[in-house]
């Protein structure tokens, strides 16, 4: 199940998150980012590495998002 | 665009147009595919270079040059203020300009170049026994390209991509990886080129105008507060203008992102000011990736980790790599020899990425300075004499506190430790 949740209309698409992803899991082009479902183990590195803030790990026994500043 | 090249180049930054210039200008056919609808946009940088490093591997127009910086100042947490003696000078770049230069002495040179052109997979060569495809034309391509010794089994016949939003293929014979931060070239051949979440610079970056600045001096800011892992930079663009961001190290990140502490330096330190671009960013600061060459696969520029690690400068030292690494394609061509491209990453080790891994060292033991440290530094700097406070200055004072370093210098200059 994936955990990672894209902010929409937050993202920059800078690739940073990519760059840390290490399954191959994120899908970036000029204007669309996507989580690669089948890939990603929810290991929460690209949700740290954000500038921006966009990806949100949410918590599986909580239905609400963790906040990554706290 | 044609079915084959002899190089496909994966991305239009300065690492991927240089060295689709290089390999072009000695006949080779290139193709760089860039994904956005704009080569060189939006720009992700501090656009600070030093004028030697750039002249080596292009001539530079004046129209790149936003401000001639003379002046660097380094401000410790609690504002003390060392100005080293630089003994060179720099450039604020303004690289929508510069990118499309580059890309434009590519294309002047031979290369061929698609924008909105998505490369999404690389084409194996030997479908696997049994698997049905429908690629029996191109079989019969690779049947023959198969007698070149150059092309072993291992290597790939092309990428897919989607030109435009339609699907397509192309073949190649060597395929360039110089898709910056955000690399999957590599991935996709098999090379591990994840970048640690220790080494991410994580960034935002913005373009304020309407600020009052020192038109020939890079600021840098340090600290806990303001940066942790990283540094908070202020460079000028003439005419009121500054590009001011922060790069902080993504194991900083975790706790509080960068564009909180750009927003917060920029209200406090310039609440006037007109925002005219804000963009996140990300620098791969580690040392080079461990393949650069697998098969005919290449990597350069950020995608291979030739960035500065201690500075997070990734511009000049992209550009040697794709430089370096045009050539040895162009030699692999013109020989028919594919095992020559080996000599790229030997060159790449020699000029530049052993004074990398150096810097690599470096900047762990910098990390570990506590703020205390930082602001001891400056103002034993401030005590030495004027024509003291060189960049060496600062070094030999930042040494005697902290021992990890002066065995980091000695290693650097080739000296022993009893010495
Ligand atoms: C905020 C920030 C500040 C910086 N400040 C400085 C500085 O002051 N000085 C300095 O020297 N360096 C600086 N750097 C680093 C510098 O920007 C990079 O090292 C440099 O741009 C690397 O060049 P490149 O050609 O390798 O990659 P890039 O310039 O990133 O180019 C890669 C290109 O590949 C394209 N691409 C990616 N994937 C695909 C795909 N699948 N298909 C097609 N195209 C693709 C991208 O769209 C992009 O155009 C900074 C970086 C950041 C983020
Ligand atoms: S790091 Fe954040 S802003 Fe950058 S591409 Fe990934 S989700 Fe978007
Ligand atoms: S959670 Fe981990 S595996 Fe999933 S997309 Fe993010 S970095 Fe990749």
């Amino acid at each position: 199940m994936l955990l990672i949740e894209i902010k929409p209309n937050t993202c920059d698409f800078c690739g940073c998150c990519v760059g840390v992803c290490p399954e191959d899991a994120i899908e970036l082009q000029e204007a669309h980012i996507s989580i690669i479902e089948e890939r990603c183990t929810n290991c929460a590195k690209c949700v740290w590495v954000c500038p921006f803030e966009v990806l949100v790990f949410n918590k599986p026994e909580k239905a609400g998002a963790r906040e990554r500043t706290v | 665009m044609k079915e084959r090249y002899d190089v496909v180049v994966v991305g239009a930054g300065p690492a991927g147009s240089t060295c689709a210039r290089f390999a072009a200008a000695r006949g080779a056919s290139v193709l760089v595919l860039e994904k956005d609808r704009d080569v060189g946009m939006p720009v992700r940088c501090g656009e600070a270079v030093s004028n030697r490093s750039l002249e080596k591997i292009v001539d530079i127009d004046p129209r790149w040059i936003a401000a001639t910086i003379k002046r660097f100042r380094l401000i410790s947490p609690s504002g003390h203020v060392v100005e080293p003696d630089l003994g060179g000078y720099g450039y604020v770049l303004e690289r929508r300009i510069f990118d499309y230069d580059l890309a434009r002495l590519a294309v002047e040179a031979g290369a061929e170049l698609h924008t909105k052109s998505y490369v999404d997979g690389l084409l194996p060569r030997n479908p696997e026994p049994g698997t049905t495809t429908d690629m029996s034309s191109e079989e019969k391509e690779t049947s023959s390209a198969a007698k070149d010794r150059s092309d072993d089994s291992s290597g790939w016949r092309g990428v897919s991509l989607q030109w435009k939003g339609e699907p397509r293929t192309v073949e190649a014979r060597i395929i360039v990886g110089a898709d910056g931060v955000e690399s999957r070239v590599g991935k996709w051949a098999g090379i591990d080129t994840t970048t640690h979440m220790r080494d991410m610079e994580t960034c935002a970056q913005m373009t304020l105008s309407n600020v009052d600045l020192e038109e020939d001096a890079c600021e840098f800011y340090f600290g806990n507060d303001t940066a942790p892992m990283g540094y908070l930079w202020v460079f000028p663009k003439g005419r009121g203008m500054a590009n001011v961001g922060v790069g902080i190290s993504g194991m900083a990140s975790k706790q509080k992102a960068a564009i909180r502490y750009l927003q917060e330096f920029v209200e406090r330190r310039y609440p006037g000011a007109g925002v005219l671009t804000t963009v996140a960013g990300g620098v791969p600061c580690a040392t080079t990736v461990d393949t650069l060459v697998k098969g005919n696969i290449v990597l350069v520029g950020d995608a291979a980790h030739q960035v500065n690690p201690m500075s997070g400068g990734g511009i000049t030292s992209g550009m040697i790599g794709g430089k370096l690494a045009g050539e040895a394609i162009a030699r692999a061509l013109e020989k028919n020899d594919l095992s020559l491209l080996n000599e790229y990453p030997k060159q790449w080790r020699k000029e530049v990425g052993a004074k990398h891994d150096t810097y690599y060292r470096m900047k762990a033991a910098v990390y570990k300075f506590p703020d205390e440290t930082l602001d001891d530094i400056a103002v034993n700097v401030l005590k030495l004499r004027e024509d003291k406070r060189t960049i060496w200055g600062v070094f030999k004072t930042a040494l005697r506190h902290q021992p990890a370093l002066v065995w980091e210098m000695m290693k650097t200059f080739g000296l022993r430790p009893s010495a």
